[in-house]
C-alpha cells in the first residue's frame, strides 16, 4: 500500500507503524514540521526533555527496561551535537535506539547555513548506520529499515538525518510490509559442531563456570530463562558483568554476585581458577579480563557473541559460537538433554566447597559507622526498603554505581539501567525518566553521585512536567568520589579537582522545581526518610550525606589479574604503581 | 582480609597489551570488500581503520555494478594475524558492507596496479630509463625532449622494482592507483 503524504506526516507515521509509543525530544528550526505533525495526532506521546543528551538517555533508559527500541527527536546543528554522548554511550552498551534529527534544507547543505552540522559525519563512528535523507519517497523505507537495523543482531543507536524540506515535500509511504529490509540479516543460529564440543566439555567439565554480560539482556526474556534452566541443571556457578545483572537472580544458589574491577571475590577467583568458561553475551571487557597474559589461565573458552567482531578480539576462543544467546542455549540445552544431562557431579562439588571458602572471605564487608551514613549501608537499607516491589534502578558514574551493582539484588532482566561501557555520568537521571515513562506505576529509583547527577540536572523539569514519580537516591560524599579513590591509591593521595564544591541545597533544589526535597545525615533517621521517599507520590531527590572517603572495595588494580584483588583499606595504598598506572 | 598482597611496582603488562597470547608476526593481506553504493560507505570504511588504529597500505575503490549499486573496495592492511581477523570481522559489521574476503589467505588470487613515473633526464640516463621501461615492458605515454611518462601495470613489488631503478634515472614524480584484486578461478 503506497499513499501520497509530506515527509513530516511520513516520520509520524513510520513511527506508529512500528508500534513506536513515547518520543523524547526537543524542538528546534529544522524539526518544526515534524513536530507539527506531532501536535496533530494523539497516538505518539513526546517527551519535552530539558537537554538532547537527556532525550537520548531516556530512549536508552526506555529500551532497556522494555526491550523496545527508543526513540528520540532532535533538531539539526547543536541538537544533534548534544546527541553524541548519548548515541555514543548506547553503542558500547548495545542499546537499540532510533534518533531522527533535523537538517538545513538540501539545498543549502554544505553551505554553512545557520545551524548546520555534517551530523550524518559526526554521528559515523558512534551509531551502528546512519543515514542522510535526501529524498521524501525514500524516507519511510530508510526509517523502517533504520528500526530494523537498530534491532537486529548486535543491537545499537541508529540516526536518520531529515533535511527540512524533505519534511515539507510529498512523497509516497511506503508501509512497513512492503519496506525493504535490506541486505542485513546476522546469523542468529550457532554452529551445532561447536556447540556439540561446549556440551561435551559442560559434562566433563570440573572447575566450570558461567560468565554472562549483557547479550543474554538483550537477547530477551526468554534468553533468561533458558539461562536459569541450563545453570539450574547443570549446578554450575554463574557470574556476571555490570552490564548482564538480572539475568539470573540474585537470590539464584549458583549466584556469585557480579565479576570485574569492583566484582566480588568470588566471583573473580572462581575466574581465575576455574577450567571451562562458559561466556555468554560478553566481550572480555578490560574492566573484567585484568591483566590479559594472566586471565584465566588454566581455562578452556566458549564465548557466545550475536557479534563475529567480538570473538578473538581480546582473549582467545577455543568454542567460538556466533549466534543469538536464546537461540545458542536453546540448542545447548537440547543436545545436552539428548545425551543424558551429564555433568561431573562430584567434581563439581568440590568446586562449590573451593567457591564457599572464598566466599567465607565476604568481601563486601564494611566498617559500620553509628554517626555517619556509609554509602554501602545506604544501599543495603534501600535494598532492604524495595525489596519485593516492582522496582527499576539506574545509576549514575562512580563509586555509587560499583555499590549499587554489589549490594542491591536483581531478580529478573531489565530493571538494571547503568552506563558500562562509556561510564557516561549524567545517564542516570534521563534514564531513570525513560524507564518511568515506560513504566508509569513502577518503583524507579537513580542511585547518583552527586556529580554525576549535576550533569543532567536540568531533567527535573522534565520529571515535574510530566508527573514522573522518579526517585533520585543521591549518595553525597561531597567528592568525585571514583577519581578521589583513584587518587588516593595512584597519585599520592594529591586530590585534585576531585571534591565538589558550591554544591546546590539539593532540598531547595527540588523544591524549586515543585517536587519534594530530602535529607538525611545521621544513620539513625535512613529507614524512615527511605521510607517518606518511597512513599511520596511524585518526583524526589534524596541527598543522603555519606561518608566522604569511603573507598569502593573489593578492587582489582589496573594491570593486575584476578588473584591480585584489594580487598580493603590496608592493602591499597600505592597498591597500583608501574605500568599499571597509565590505564584508566 | 585475605593474604593477597600487591608488590609495589608489580604490574608489568598493560590491560591493553591486547595480544600477548597472540602470534606477533606481522603480515600483509589483501581484503577485497563488496559495499552498497551509498553517500559514505567509504568514509565509513576508511573510518574503521583511523579509529581503530589499523594499517592501510593501499586502498582503491570504484563502482563495479550500476545496476546493483555496488562498488568493490581494495585494501592491502599489515598487521598480526589476530589483527587482520578483526579488521575482517569489523569490515563485516558495517551494515552497508555485502561481503568481505581477505584474498591472501583465501587461496591464489591476482593483484595489479597501476603507475605513471615521470622521468626526467638527457643523454645517457634517458636512453638507459627508456631500455629499462622496455623491460618491464612499461609504455611511454607522454614523452618531451627532456622526459618521459612511464605506465606500467603489474605486481606492487614490480612498481616498486621499476620506480627504485629510474629513482637515479631522474625519477621526479609518481602516481599509483593502489591495488585491484580477485581470486582465481571461476567464483
Ligand atoms: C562525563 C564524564 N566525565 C568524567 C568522568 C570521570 N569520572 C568517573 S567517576 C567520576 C566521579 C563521579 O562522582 P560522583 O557522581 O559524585 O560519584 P561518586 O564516585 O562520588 O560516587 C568522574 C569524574 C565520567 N565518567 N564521565
Ligand atoms: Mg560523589
Amino acid at each position: 500500500m503506497t499513499r501520497q503524504m509530506t515527509g513530516a506526516k511520513m516520520v509520524v507515521q513510520a513511527l506508529k507503524d512500528q508500534g513506536v509509543d513515547t518520543v523524547f525530544g526537543y524542538p528546534g528550526g529544522a524539526v518544526l514540521p515534524i513536530y507539527d505533525e506531532i501536535f496533530q495526532q494523539n497516538d505518539i506521546r513526546h517527551i519535552l526533555v530539558r537537554h538532547e543528551q537527556a532525550a537520548i538517555h531516556a530512549a536508552e533508559g526506555y529500551a532497556r527496561s522494555t526491550g523496545k527500541p527508543g526513540v528520540a527527536l532532535v533538531t539539526s546543528g547543536p541538537g544533534a551535537t548534544n546527541a553524541v554522548t548519548g548515541l555514543t554511550d548506547a553503542l558500547l552498551d548495545s542499546i537499540p535506539i532510533v534518533v531522527l534529527s533535523g537538517q538545513v534544507p538540501t539545498f543549502m547543505i554544505g553551505s554553512d547555513a545557520f545551524q548546520e552540522a555534517d551530523t550524518v559525519g559526526i554521528t559515523r563512528p558512534c551509531t551502528k548506520h546512519n543515514w542522510l535523507v535526501k529524498e521524501t519517497d525514500k524516507l519511510s523505507s530508510i526509517m523502517h529499515q533504520a528500526f530494523h537495523v537498530a534491532t537486529s543482531g548486535r543491537p545499537g543507536p541508529v540516526l536518520v538525518d531529515i533535511p527540512k524540506d524533505v519534511q515539507f515535500a510529498t512523497g509516497e509511504y511506503t508501509a512497513k510490509p512492503q519496506a525493504p529490509v535490506g541486505h542485513y540479516q546476522p546469523q542468529v543460529k550457532g554452529d551445532l559442531e561447536t556447540i556439540t564440543q561446549l556440551v561435551e566439555a559442560i559434562e566433563k567439565a570440573e572447575k566450570p563456570v558461567f560468565y554472562t554480560g549483557g547479550g543474554v539482556i538483550n537477547s530477551g526474556p526468554g534468553a533468561s530463562q533458558l539461562l536459569r534452566e541450563l545453570v539450574e541443571a547443570t549446578g554450575f556457578p554463574i557470574t556476571s558483568t555490570l552490564m548482564g545483572l538480572g539475568a539470573y537472580p540474585a537470590s539464584g544458589k549458583a549466584w556469585l554476585g557480579m565479576l570485574g574491577m569492583h566484582g566480588l571475590y568470588e566471583a573473580n577467583l572462581a575466574m581465575h581458577g576455574c577450567d571451562l568458561m562458559i561466556n555468554i553475551g560478553a566481550r572480555f571487557d578490560d574492566r573484567i579480563t585484568g591483566r590479559l597474559d594472566a586471565f584465566s589461565p588454566r581455562s578452556k573458552k566458549a564465548h557466545i557473541d550475536i557479534d563475529p567482531s567480538s570473538i578473538n578480539k581480546v582473549i582467545k576462543a577455543d568454542m567460538p559460537i556466533v549466534g543469538d544467546v536464546g537461540h545458542v542455549l536453546e540448542d545447548v540445552l537440547k543436545i545436552w538433554k539428548a545425551r543424558g544431562r551429564k555433568v561431573n557431579r562430584e567434581a563439581i562439588a568440590k568446586w562449590w566447597q573451593q567457591i564457599e571458602e572464598w566466599k567465607k572471605v565476604k568481601c563486601l564487608t564494611y566498617k559500620q559507622s553509628e554517626t555517619v551514613i556509609k554509602p554501602q549501608y545506604a544501599l543495603e537499607r534501600l535494598e532492604a526498603l524495595t525489596k519485593g516491589r516492582d522496582r527499576y534502578i539506574t545509576t549514575e558514574v562512580g563509586q555509587h554505581q560499583m555499590w549499587a551493582a554489589q549490594y542491591l539484588g536483581f531478580e529478573d532482566p531489565n530493571r538494571w539501567m547503568t552506563s558500562g561501557g562509556l561510564g557516561t555520568m549524567g545517564y542516570g537521571f534521563p534514564a531513570s525518566v525513560g524507564v518511568q515513562v515506560a513504566h508509569p506505576e513502577a518503583l524507579v529509583i537513580n542511585v547518583a553521585g552527586e556529580a554525576s547527577w549535576l550533569m543532567n540536572m536540568q531533567e527535573m523539569g522534565t520529571a515535574v512536567q510530566f508527573n514522573l514519580p522518579v526517585k533520585q537516591f543521591i549518595l553525597n560524599n561531597e567528592r568525585l568520589g571514583m577519581v578521589r579513590q583513584w587518587q588516593q591509591l595512584l597519585h599520592g593521595e594529591r586530590y585534585s579537582q576531585s571534591w565538589s564544591e558550591a554544591l546546590p541545597d539539593f532540598v531547595k533544589l527540588a523544591e524549586a522545581f515543585g517536587a519534594k526535597g530530602i535529607i538525611c545525615k545521621d544513620p539513625k533517621d535512613l529507614d524512615d526518610a527511605i521510607m517518606e521517599m518511597l512513599e511520596h507520590d511524585g518526583p524526589v531527590i534524596f541527598d543522603c550525606l555519606v561518608e566522604k572517603h569511603e573507598n569502593c572495595f573489593p578492587m582489582i588494580p589496573s594491570g593486575e589479574p584476578h588473584n591480585k584483588m584489594l580487598l580493603g583499606d590496608a592493602q591499597a595504598t600505592n597498591a597500583i604503581a608501574g605500568k599499571g598506572a597509565v590505564l584508566v | 582480609m585475605s593474604a593477597l598482597q600487591i608488590k609495589k611496582g608489580s604490574s608489568k603488562h598493560s590491560a591493553y597489551n591486547l595480544r600477548p597470547t597472540f602470534s606477533d608476526v606481522q603480515e600483509t593481506h589483501t581484503i577485497t570488500v563488496l559495499v552498497e553504493n551509498e553517500p559514505g560507505v567509504l568514509a565509513r570504511v576508511i573510518g574503521l581503520f583511523s579509529g581503530r588504529g589499523y594499517n592501510i597500505d593501499s586502498l582503491t575503490v570504484a563502482e563495479v555494478d550500476h545496476e546493483g549499486h555496488l562498488s568493490r573496495i581494495t585494501i592491502v592492511t599489515t598487521g598480526t594475524p589476530q589483527v587482520i581477523e578483526q579488521i575482517k570481522a569489523q569490515l563485516g559489521r558495517i551494515v552497508s558492507v555485502r561481503d568481505v574476503h581477505d584474498l591472501t589467505a583465501e587461496g591464489s588470487s591476482v593483484e595489479r596496479e597501476l603507475a605513471l613515473l615521470k622521468v626526467a633526464s638527457t643523454g645517457d640516463k634517458r636512453v638507459e630509463a627508456l631500455r629499462l621501461a622496455d623491460i618491464f615492458r612499461a609504455q611511454v605515454v607522454d614523452s618531451t625532449l627532456e622526459s618521459f611518462v612511464f605506465q606500467l601495470t603489474g605486481t606492487p613489488d614490480k612498481i616498486d622494482a621499476f620506480a627504485e631503478l629510474m629513482r637515479p634515472l631522474g625519477l621526479v614524480q609518481v602516481a599509483r592507483t593502489g591495488v585491484a584484486a580477485l581470486a582465481r578461478g571461476k567464483v
